[in-house]
C-alpha cells in the first residue's frame, strides 16, 4: 500500500508525459490505449486502495511522505491520505473519468489534436487526484491550481479559433480570483495553526476552547470558501462555467460536470470541523448556495444550445451542494456530488453523442425527433433526467432531498428557493428531452444523416445510467426509513480529530416536504415537456408574450456586461493611465527628464557664453574689472 | 598541483577568467567572430562546470580568499572573497545563465558579435565578483564595473532608442551610487575598515538619525537597481531597447544585486535602522507588485511588458525581505533565482521570437501557436512557472514571501500579504491574456504580420537552451530545499538580531 498508493496519481502523469512527448509518432490507437489504460489501471489501484482504507483502523490510510517545501517553521509535506472522502471521491474520479477517456476515443478519433487531448486529459486526472488525496493544504492547492490549468487547455482546445482561448483564459482568471481566497485562508491558517498539513490542522481545531480564535476561523473559512466559489462556480464567480462549454464535449462532462467543479464541495468537506466552527461562514454558505441554484436554474429556462442549458443546470445543482454544506449537511452535499457526478456526466456525454449525430449542431430549435434514431442516447439521457429532477427511486430524488430538508431546517425560506430552482430543473430538463427526442425534426438535412454512436461512446452511457439510477440507494434518508449509510460512511472524515460529532438532524415534516417538492417538480416537468413535445411554437409565442422577461433570462441577467464595464474595462484602464501618467510623465517626465532637461538648459546657457572668441572673454574681462573697482572705490 | 591552486584560488579563478577571456576576445579580429563566439561559448561554459563541480564536491564549506590590498586614505582595503549560504545559488546562477544565454544569442547579433560576447563576460567578471565581494569598497568597485559593459551592449546593440535608454541606465544608477559612496566612505572614516563586520560596530553607536540616513544612503543604490518602485523607469527601457543577451543577463542576475546589497550589507550593518524602514519598503514592495503587474497589462510591446513583469516579481522579493521572518526571507532567496530563471528564459524566448518576426508588438501576432508547437510549448511552461503555477519554483518563493509577511510582526503584515497576493492573480491576467493575443486564436494575416515570418519551430541548439531552464523550473518547484538548505542558517542568523523572539526562531532552525 505504502509504495502503491502513489501510482494512483503517477499513472495518469506518466500516460500524460508520454502522450506528450510521443503521441504524434505512436499513431491514435496507442494514443487510445495508453490513454485509457493508465486511468483504468489507477482507478483499480484506487479500488485496492479504498477497500484497504476501509478495513484499517480508523479507515484511514497515509502513504510515504515527503518533504515538499521547508524553511523556518513553516513544513509542508507531500504525501497521499486514503479515508472514505478521499478514497470514494478518488474512485469517482478515476472510474467516471476511465468511462469518459474511452468516450473520448471515440468522439475525439478524427480530431488532428487527438494525442494533445488525451494528455491533457490524463493531466487532468494526475492533478485531480492530488487534489483529492493530498495530505496539505498546498499539495491540494496543488491539484487546485493543476485541475485549473488543465481546464484552461482543454476548454481552449481548438485553439486556432477565437471563443475557445477566450472562454479558457476567462475560465483560468476568474478562477484565480477564488485561488486568492484560498491562498489567503491558507495563510492564515498557518499564521493561527502553525500547520497545513490537513490532519494536524483538523487536530488542533479539534483542541481549541470556544473562545480563541474563531474570528480568525471566521476570516480562513470565507477566503477559502471564496476558492470554492471560484471552482464550484457560485455566485459571483459562476461566470466561466457557461463559457467552458467552448470545450469538446467529454471535457465538459468530465471536468465541467463531474469532478473538477465539486472540488470546492470537496475541499469544504475536507475541512469540515474547521467550517463547522465558523458559523458565520456557513450563513454566508448556505445562502449563496441557495441562490445560486434558483439564479442559474432561471437562465437554463430558456437557453437553446443544449450544452448551455447542462451548464446552468450544474451550475444550479452545484448551487444545491454548496447549500447543503452551508446547513451544516456536509456528508449530504458530498451524497450529492457522488449522485450528480453519474447523471450530469451522462447527460453531457448524451448530448455530445446528440451533437455528433447531429453535425456538430448544438441548437435545441434545429433538433427533434431523435428518439428512433439514437435508441441509446435517448434511454440513457431519459434515466438521467429522471434522476436530476429527483424522480421518486433515482439517485437524484434521495440525494436532493436530503439537500431541501436540511435546506428547511436552517431556514424555511431556503426550503422554499430549493424546491422553486428544483420546478426550474424539471422544466428545462423535459424542454431539453422534449426538444431533441419528440416532435418532429427540425432540420431534416442532419436529422437524415443522424446515426448511433459507436460502442467506445455508449458503453459509457450505459454503465452510467445503470449508476445514476441506483447509486441513490448508498444513502436512503433517515426520514424515508433508510439508514443514510453513505454519511456513517463519510464519518470519520467528516469529523475527523473532533472530540465531539455534530450530526444527526431531526424536526420538521419531512416526509410532507418531501411530497410537497417531488409533486411540484414532476408538475412542471410535465408542464415543460407538454409545452415543447410538438415544436417551439409554443415556446415563441410565450417569449413573444413576456418580451423583456424572456431577453433578461436569454442574456443570462447582463451579468457578464456588467463585470465589463464595471470591473474589467476601469482595471485596464487603470494599467493604462498608470503607464502613461505615472512612469511616462510623473516619475519620468517630472522625476527624472525634467531635472535633466533643465540640467541640458543650464548647461546651454552656460555656453552660450563659451563663444570661443577672444573679443568676448575680453570684454568680459573688462566687464568685471570695471565691477570689481566700482565695488572697491563706490 | 592545480588542483591545489584551485582549491585555494578558486573564486578568484570564477571571477577573472571570464575576463582575460573577454580580452582575448577582444584581440580577435572581426573576421574571426565565429571562433571568438565558440571560444567565448566554451570558456563560459569551463566556467560553470568548474564552479559546479567544485561547490557540489565541498558542500556547505564555505571558500574565502582574504588579502591585504591597499589603503584608501589611510583605510585598508581588503581583497576579501567569500563564498556562502547568501551567493551560493545566486554565484551559480551567474555561471549558468552566462553560457546559456550566449548559446541562446549566438546568432541574434549580425555585427561585432565577438565584441558583444567579450563585453558580456566581462559583464560576468563583475557580477561575480560583487556577489563574492565582502569588502565593501571592492563591492563598490565590482559594482561599478558591471555598468561599463551593460552600458556598451545596450549603446551599441540596442534598439532605436538606445542611446536614450543607456544614457538613462548610466545616469540612473551613478546617481543612486554616487550617494552611497559618500555614505560609505563616511561610514568607513569612522570605523577605520571597509569591513561589514566593524562598520556595523561602528554604526551600531551612532545616534539614530545618523543610521537612518546612512541607510537610506545605501538603499537607496540597492533599490535602483531592484528596482523598487518609483525608482523603476530605468528597467523597462534598458529592457526593451538591450539586445536579447543584455535583457537576459539584466533580469537574470543584475538586478538581484540589489535585494542581495540590501540582504548582505544595509541589514547586517544597520539593524536598527531596518527595523525602522522595514515598514515604508514593505509599502513600496506592495505597491510595486500591483502597479508593475497592472502596467504590463497595459503594454503591447511583449518585451515591455516582460520588462514590467520583472518591477512587479522583484517587488515580491522586496516584500520578503522587508518582512524580515525567515520564511519570508527563505522565500525572497528562493524568488531572486526564480526570477533568474524564468524572467531570464522569458527574455530568450522573445529574443527567439523577435529573430524571426522582426517584431515584439502584440497586436502582429496571432496563432503563433499553429505555427510553433515547440516554442508555444517552451513559452507556455516558463509562462506558468512566471505567474506561480503550484509544482513550478514561482509558487514556491511567492508561498513563502507571502506567508513570512503574514506572519511578520510588520504592523499591517496581513494586509500586506493579502494585497500582494494581488500579484498572483494579476500576473495570470497580463501573463496569459498576452498569450491568449499573440498564441492562440486565428493566424495572424495583417499587413504587419509577425506571424506569417514565422516559418521555423525551434532547432535543436534553442532546444537545448530552453530544457536546463525546464528542467530547473520543475526541480525548484518539486524539491526547493535543494536551493534554499544553504541560506536558512545564515539566514536565521542573520535575522536574528532583529528578532523578539530571538532564541526560539534559531531552535527551530537548528532542530
Amino acid at each position: 500500500m505504502h509504495t502503491t498508493a502513489w501510482l494512483i496519481p503517477l499513472l495518469p502523469l506518466f500516460g500524460a508525459a508520454l502522450i506528450g512527448l510521443l503521441g504524434r509518432k505512436i499513431g491514435k490507437t496507442a494514443v487510445a490505449v495508453i490513454g485509457v489504460g493508465v486511468v483504468a489501471l489507477a482507478f483499480c489501484f484506487a479500488l485496492r486502495a479504498f477497500f484497504l482504507a476501509g478495513s484499517a483502523p480508523d479507515h484511514r490510510l497515509e502513504s510515504l511522505s515527503f518533504t515538499w517545501m521547508s524553511t523556518g517553521n513553516l513544513s509542508v509535506p507531500m504525501g497521499l491520505v486514503f479515508d472514505p472522502l478521499s478514497s470514494l471521491m478518488a474512485l469517482v474520479v478515476t472510474g467516471i473519468g476511465a468511462l469518459i477517456h474511452l468516450y473520448s476515443v471515440g468522439y475525439m478519433w478524427e480530431e488532428e489534436g487527438f494525442a494533445r487531448y488525451f494528455a491533457y486529459l490524463n493531466l487532468f486526472i494526475f492533478f485531480m487526484l492530488c487534489l483529492v488525496l493530498g495530505n496539505s493544504l498546498p499539495l491540494l492547492f496543488v491539484g487546485w491550481e493543476g485541475v485549473g490549468l488543465c481546464s484552461y487547455l482543454l476548454i481552449g482546445y481548438y485553439f486556432e479559433t477565437d471563443y475557445a482561448p477566450a472562454a479558457g483564459l476567462k475560465a483560468f482568471l476568474t478562477n484565480r480570483v477564488g485561488d486568492l481566497g484560498v491562498i489567503i485562508g491558507m495563510m492564515a491558517l498557518f499564521a493561527h495553526f502553525n500547520t497545513l498539513t490537513i490532519a494536524e490542522l483538523l487536530t488542533k481545531v479539534g483542541h481549541l476552547s470556544p473562545e480563541v480564535g474563531f474570528g480568525v476561523l471566521s476570516f480562513a473559512t470565507l477566503m477559502l470558501f471564496v476558492g470554492a466559489c471560484g471552482k464550484s462556480a457560485q455566485i459571483p464567480l459562476y461566470i466561466w462555467l457557461p463559457d467552458a462549454m467552448a470545450g469538446p464535449t467529454p471535457v465538459s462532462a468530465l471536468i465541467h460536470a463531474a469532478t473538477m467543479v465539486t472540488a470546492g464541495i470537496f475541499m469544504v468537506c475536507r475541512l469540515a470541523p474547521l467550517f463547522q466552527l465558523a458559523p458565520i461562514t456557513l450563513n454566508v454558505i448556505a445562502w449563496v448556495g441557495g441562490l445560486t441554484a434558483l439564479f442559474a436554474a432561471t437562465i437554463g429556462l430558456v437557453q437553446r444550445d443544449i450544452k448551455k442549458v447542462l451548464a446552468y443546470s450544474t451550475v444550479s445543482q452545484l448551487g444545491y451542494m454548496v447549500m447543503a454544506l452551508g446547513a451544516g449537511g456536509f456528508a449530504a452535499g458530498f451524497f450529492h456530488v457522488f449522485t450528480h457526478a453519474w447523471f450530469k456526466a451522462l447527460l453531457f456525454l448524451g448530448a455530445g453523442s446528440v451533437i455528433m449525430a447531429m453535425h456538430h449542431e448544438q441548437d435545441l430549435f434545429k433538433m427533434g425527433g431523435l428518439r428512433s434514431k439514437l435508441p441509446i442516447t435517448f434511454w440513457t439521457m431519459l434515466l438521467a433526467t429522471l434522476a436530476i429532477m429527483g424522480f421518486p427511486g433515482f439517485s437524484g430524488f434521495f440525494s436532493k432531498d436530503e439537500i431541501l430538508y436540511l435546506a428547511y431546517l436552517k431556514h424555511p425560506a431556503l426550503w422554499v428557493i430549493g424546491v422553486a430552482g428544483a420546478c426550474c430543473t424539471s422544466f428545462y430538463m423535459w424542454r431539453l428531452m422534449a426538444l431533441t427526442f419528440w416532435g418532429e425534426p427540425r432540420d431534416h438535412h442532419a436529422y437524415e444523416h443522424a446515426h448511433e454512436s459507436p460502442w467506445t461512446m455508449t458503453l459509457p452511457l450505459v454503465v452510467l445510467a445503470a449508476g445514476s439510477v441506483v447509486v441513490g440507494y448508498l444513502g436512503i434518508p433517515e426520514a424515508f426509513g433508510g439508514h443514510f449509510s453513505i454519511g456513517r460512511f463519510l464519518e470519520p472524515s467528516l469529523a475527523y480529530g473532533q472530540l465531539h460529532v455534530h450530526e444527526g438532524h431531526h424536526g420538521g415534516p419531512a416526509i410532507l416536504l418531501a411530497c410537497v417538492s417531488t409533486i411540484l417538480g414532476l408538475g412542471f416537468g410535465l408542464f415543460g415537456f407538454l409545452s415543447y413535445r410538438s415544436g417551439t411554437a409554443l415556446a415563441e409565442s410565450r417569449a413573444a408574450r413576456f418580451p423583456l422577461l424572456h431577453r433578461i433570462l436569454l442574456n443570462k441577467y447582463y451579468v457578464d456586461e456588467g463585470i465589463e464595464r464595471v470591473i474589467l474595462s476601469p482595471v485596464r484602464g487603470l494599467g493604462r493611465l498608470l503607464w502613461q501618467v505615472g512612469d511616462v510623465i510623473i516619475v519620468d517626465g517630472i522625476g527624472v527628464n525634467l531635472p535633466a532637461a533643465l540640467a541640458r538648459l543650464a548647461g546651454d546657457l552656460l555656453a552660450l557664453f563659451q563663444t570661443g572668441r577672444v573679443r568676448n572673454y575680453t570684454l568680459g574681462m573688462v566687464l568685471g574689472a570695471l565691477a570689481i573697482l566700482w565695488i572697491f572705490f563706490k | 598541483m592545480i588542483t591545489a591552486w584551485m582549491n585555494t584560488h578558486l573564486l578568484s579563478f570564477l571571477v577573472f577568467a571570464p575576463l582575460v577571456l573577454g580580452l582575448i576576445l577582444l584581440c580577435l579580429p572581426e573576421r574571426l567572430a565565429p571562433m571568438a563566439k565558440l571560444l567565448g561559448f566554451l570558456g563560459a561554459l569551463a566556467v560553470f562546470v568548474i564552479s559546479l563541480v567544485h561547490f557540489l564536491r565541498l558542500g556547505g564549506y564555505s571558500y574565502v580568499e582574504n588579502l591585504p590590498w591597499m589603503t584608501l586614505v589611510n583605510i585598508p582595503v581588503d581583497y576579501h572573497l567569500t563564498l556562502d549560504g547568501l551567493n551560493f545559488w545566486l554565484v551559480l546562477l551567474t555561471t549558468f545563465l552566462t553560457p546559456l544565454t550566449l548559446l541562446g544569442t549566438w546568432n541574434s547579433l549580425k555585427e561585432r558579435a565577438g565584441l558583444a560576447f567579450a563585453l558580456f563576460l566581462m559583464l560576468e567578471t563583475g557580477m561575480l565578483g560583487a556577489l563574492l565581494a565582502q569588502d565593501l569598497f571592492l563591492f563598490y568597485l565590482f559594482w561599478e564595473a558591471m555598468l561599463l559593459p551593460m552600458y556598451f551592449l545596450i549603446a551599441l546593440w540596442g534598439g532605436e532608442e538606445r542611446r536614450y535608454a543607456s544614457l538613462k541606465f548610466m545616469l540612473y544608477t551613478l546617481a543612486g551610487s554616487l550617494l552611497w559612496l559618500v555614505a560609505l566612505l563616511y561610514l568607513a572614516g569612522k570605523a577605520g575598515s571597509f569591513a561589514p563586520a566593524l562598520m556595523a560596530q561602528t554604526a551600531q553607536a551612532f545616534p539614530a538619525r545618523v543610521q537612518g540616513l546612512l541607510f537610506l544612503a545605501f538603499a537607496l543604490a540597492f533599490a535602483i537597481k531592484v528596482p523598487l518602485f518609483p525608482l523603476h523607469t530605468w528597467l523597462p527601457d534598458a529592457h526593451t531597447e538591450a539586445p536579447t543577451m543584455g535583457s537576459v543577463i539584466l533580469a537574470g542576475v543584475l538586478l538581484k544585486l540589489g535585494t542581495y546589497g540590501f540582504l548582505r550589507f544595509a541589514l547586517p550593518i544597520f539593524p536598527k535602522a531596518t527595523l525602522h524602514y522595514a515598514q515604508p519598503l514593505a509599502i513600496l514592495a506592495v505597491i510595486a507588485i500591483i502597479y508593475g503587474a497592472l502596467v504590463a497589462m497595459a503594454q503591447k510591446d511583449i518585451k515591455k511588458l516582460v520588462a514590467y513583469s520583472s518591477v512587479s516579481h522583484m517587488g515580491f522579493v522586496m516584500l520578503g525581505l522587508a518582512s524580515l521572518t525567515v520564511i519570508g526571507t527563505q522565500g525572497a532567496m528562493l524568488q531572486m533565482l526564480n526570477h533568474g530563471i524564468s524572467t531570464g528564459a522569458l527574455f530568450l524566448l522573445v529574443g527567439m521570437l523577435y529573430d524571426r518576426a522582426h517584431t515584439r508588438m502584440i497586436a502582429d501576432f496571432g496563432g503563433i501557436a499553429s505555427r510553433m508547437p515547440i516554442f508555444t510549448f517552451f513559452f507556455l511552461v516558463v509562462t506558468l512557472s512566471s505567474i506561480g503555477l503550484p509544482l513550478t519554483n514561482g509558487f514556491v518563493g511567492e508561498f513563502w514571501i507571502l506567508n513570512g509577511t503574514f506572519t511578520s510582526s510588520l504592523p499591517w503584515g496581513r494586509v500586506f500579504a493579502s494585497v500582494a497576493s494581488l500579484g498572483v492573480l494579476l500576473g495570470a491576467v497580463y501573463m496569459l491574456w498576452m498569450v491568449k493575443r499573440a498564441f492562440w486564436g486565428p493566424e495572424n494575416t495583417g499587413e504587419h504580420s509577425g506571424t506569417g515570418h514565422l516559418s521555423q519551430d525551434l532547432n535543436s541548439r534553442e532546444i537545448a537552451v530552453m530544457v536546463p531552464i525546464v528542467v530547473l523550473i520543475f526541480w525548484m518547484g518539486l524539491h526547493p530545499q535543494t536551493f534554499t538548505a544553504i541560506s536558512e542558517r545564515p539566514v536565521a542568523e542573520l535575522l536574528a538580531p532583529l528578532q523578539p523572539s530571538a532564541p526560539t526562531q534559531l531552535a527551530e532552525v537548528a532542530r
